[in-house]
């Protein structure tokens, strides 16, 4: 076993070798233009790009002339979000009553921040706040949408708390109700089994390092038939991707990207299986060694590779220091010039206090036993050692709510 | 984020971990102070106790602190500053000091702030119990 250990997938995944391997020819062999029809060198890039399409498409049962390729999942998002609000909108710009848009309070940035731009431009969001297990329903889908409802977007499974929304079931009241939906699968795809036409989904961003594929390239997925989704581009030039998304492919990213995709699509039910039993135990072990320790988000509707637990009375980040062996994310974000804790974590309605003390593990590809076994102990000291200078841990031996008290907040 | 070596061992090895006693029983004792500053909600809380002799003289100082790596180390070495001080001596101590010895960086600066807070107000109480006047001045906000 190598230290540090890699616990943090959920940020970014190691590049799986075979993915390189697939790469490389295209950087310093087939390194044509796929746009190029005139020349050997553009047939073959245009064939890796292809291949790569197919190989897509196929991981989310797609046709492979539904895949925009675009940088990453946030250009996925802002294409999907913005370049469909603007084709449906209810009114030209400069205008009130553009239309509305319904997403949810704990969605990743790359969502919300695009949602919001649109909200200062004249269309009407709803933030959806999910319950305390951090799930979307339908049912509150259903209760937001109205007339001029033109937008769904609700993320397939939590980036911060790996917590599965019910996708087919969303995607069934939008269709029911003819609202273009859109998912943000970046954390999902590639490690669950997804099928575009079964889950009712219109639009569908990933990215390739979250996949173990390469950085910098991703993919929207955007629905043909049944019914054609339509999207304003963002990006205006040579006319790319059928004028989704202008600019010279990344020839060797694509291929990347699709190579990482077919082999997620080979392993994904080994991996899962695996992977779960792992994080199971993880987490039982470290519940079973310590009080108060609470594992975020629905009990069951979550990734099997991603944990958030908080450690009562520890914050985080002076556990992270305690766990330098272990690469991993804390929920608190006292780093930065906010000292705001997680976002995601308070919109659970989780105490300030609990989303300080939290750590999310996620684990990879390459995770063994060992690695786990090893971090349990790390994270088991590192707490008991915190504990020991913790203040509010007496007050909580004393049996004194640590909420009831009035803290001299500054 | 990279740490200073004096944090990393403060953080290892805390100075003057510990209090003289549960919550309501120091409450009662006239010759302990209990600063407790911070809240949990801002993901810092630091108890400093001090014992002060009839002379004045601080002859010991606890803490626990809930909060950052630089949080721990300026608690933890506040009590190593304060004690043998006398209580108006302690008084003169300025986050500032703790900032430079501990090399924090500037989003750390609120450690340093809260560990001075924290002497203030043990001191504070220690007065109040026994009668003496506490200075006009108000623990100083700080921006959060
Ligand atoms: C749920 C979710 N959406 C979007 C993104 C953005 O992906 P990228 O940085 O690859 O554009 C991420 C990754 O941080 C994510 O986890």
């Amino acid at each position: 076993m190598n230290l540090p250990i890699y616990m943090d997938n959920a940020s970014t995944t190691r590049t799986d070798p075979r993915v390189v391997e697939a790469m490389l020819p295209y950087f310093t062999e087939t390194y044509g233009n796929s746009a190029s029809r005139n020349h050997a060198f553009g047939w073959g890039a245009e064939a890796g790009v292809d291949r790569a399409r197919e190989q897509a498409a196929s991981l989310i049962g797609a046709g492979p002339k539904e895949i925009v390729w675009t940088s990453g999942a946030t250009e996925s998002n802002n294409l999907a979000i913005k370049g469909a609000a603007l084709m449906y909108a209810k009114a030209p710009m400069g205008s009130e009553g553009r239309g509305h848009i319904i997403t949810c309070i704990i969605e990743h940035k790359a969502v919300l921040d695009p949602c919001k731009r649109l909200e200062r431009e004249g269309f009407d969001v709803t933030y959806l706040e999910p319950g305390s297990d951090g799930i979307v329903t339908a049912d509150l889908v259903r209760a937001a949408i109205r007339d001029d409802t033109i937008l769904v977007t609700i993320m397939w499974a939590n980036n911060e708390i790996g917590t599965i929304n019910d996708i087919p079931s969303i995607g069934a009241v939008c269709r029911e109700h003819g609202v273009v939906f859109h998912t943000d699968a970046t954390q999902w795809v590639g490690k669950m089994p997804t099928d575009v036409e079964r889950d009712n989904v219109d639009l569908l961003s990933w990215s390739g390092h979250k996949i173990y594929g390469p950085g910098g390239v991703g993919a929207l997925y955007v629905r043909r038939r049944r019914p054609r989704v339509r999207l304003q581009a963002m990006i205006d030039g040579g006319g790319h991707e059928r004028g989704m998304r202008s600019g010279t492919l990344n020839v060797p990213g694509i291929v990347g990207f699709g190579a990482a995709c077919e082999i997620c699509e080979n392993e994904m039910e080994s991996e899962r299986e695996r992977l779960l039993a792992l994080r199971l135990k993880l987490e039982n072990e470290l519940k079973g060694l310590m009080d108060v320790v609470e594992v975020n988000g629905h009990s069951e509707r979550r990734l099997p590779h991603l944990t958030n637990i908080s450690f009562g009375f520890v914050e985080g980040e002076s556990l992270m220091m305690g766990i330098k062996d272990i690469a991993c994310s804390s929920g608190s974000a006292c780093t930065s010039a906010s000292l705001e804790p997680s976002y995601v974590l308070k919109g659970l309605g989780l105490g300030d206090e609990l989303a300080h003390s939290s750590l999310r593990l996620s684990l990879g590809r390459w995770s063994t036993e060992e690695e786990v076994d090893f971090a349990i102990k790390e994270i088991h000291q590192a707490v008991e050692h915190l504990r020991a200078l913790s203040p509010l841990y007496d007050l909580h031996n004393e049996g004194i709510d640590i909420t009831k008290i009035v803290w001299q907040s500054h | 984020m990279a740490y200073s070596e004096k944090v990393i061992d403060h953080y290892q090895n805390p100075r003057n971990v510990g209090s003289f006693g549960a919550s309501s029983d120091v409450k009662e004792r006239k010759d302990v102070g209990v600063g407790i500053v911070g809240a949990p909600e801002c993901g810092d809380v630091m108890q400093l106790q001090i014992k002060v002799g009839d002379d004045g003289v601080i002859e010991d100082a606890k803490f626990k602190c809930f909060g950052c790596g630089s949080a721990i180390a300026s608690s933890s070495l506040a009590t190593e500053w304060i004690k043998g001080k006398s209580v108006d001596e302690a008084l003169e101590i300025k986050n500032t000091r703790i900032v430079e010895e501990l090399s924090l960086p500037p989003v750390k600066i609120h450690c340093s702030v809260l560990a001075e807070d924290s002497i203030r107000t043990a001191i504070e109480d220690y007065k109040k119990k026994n009668g003496q006047p506490v200075a006009a001045e108000a623990g100083h906000g700080h921006a959060h």
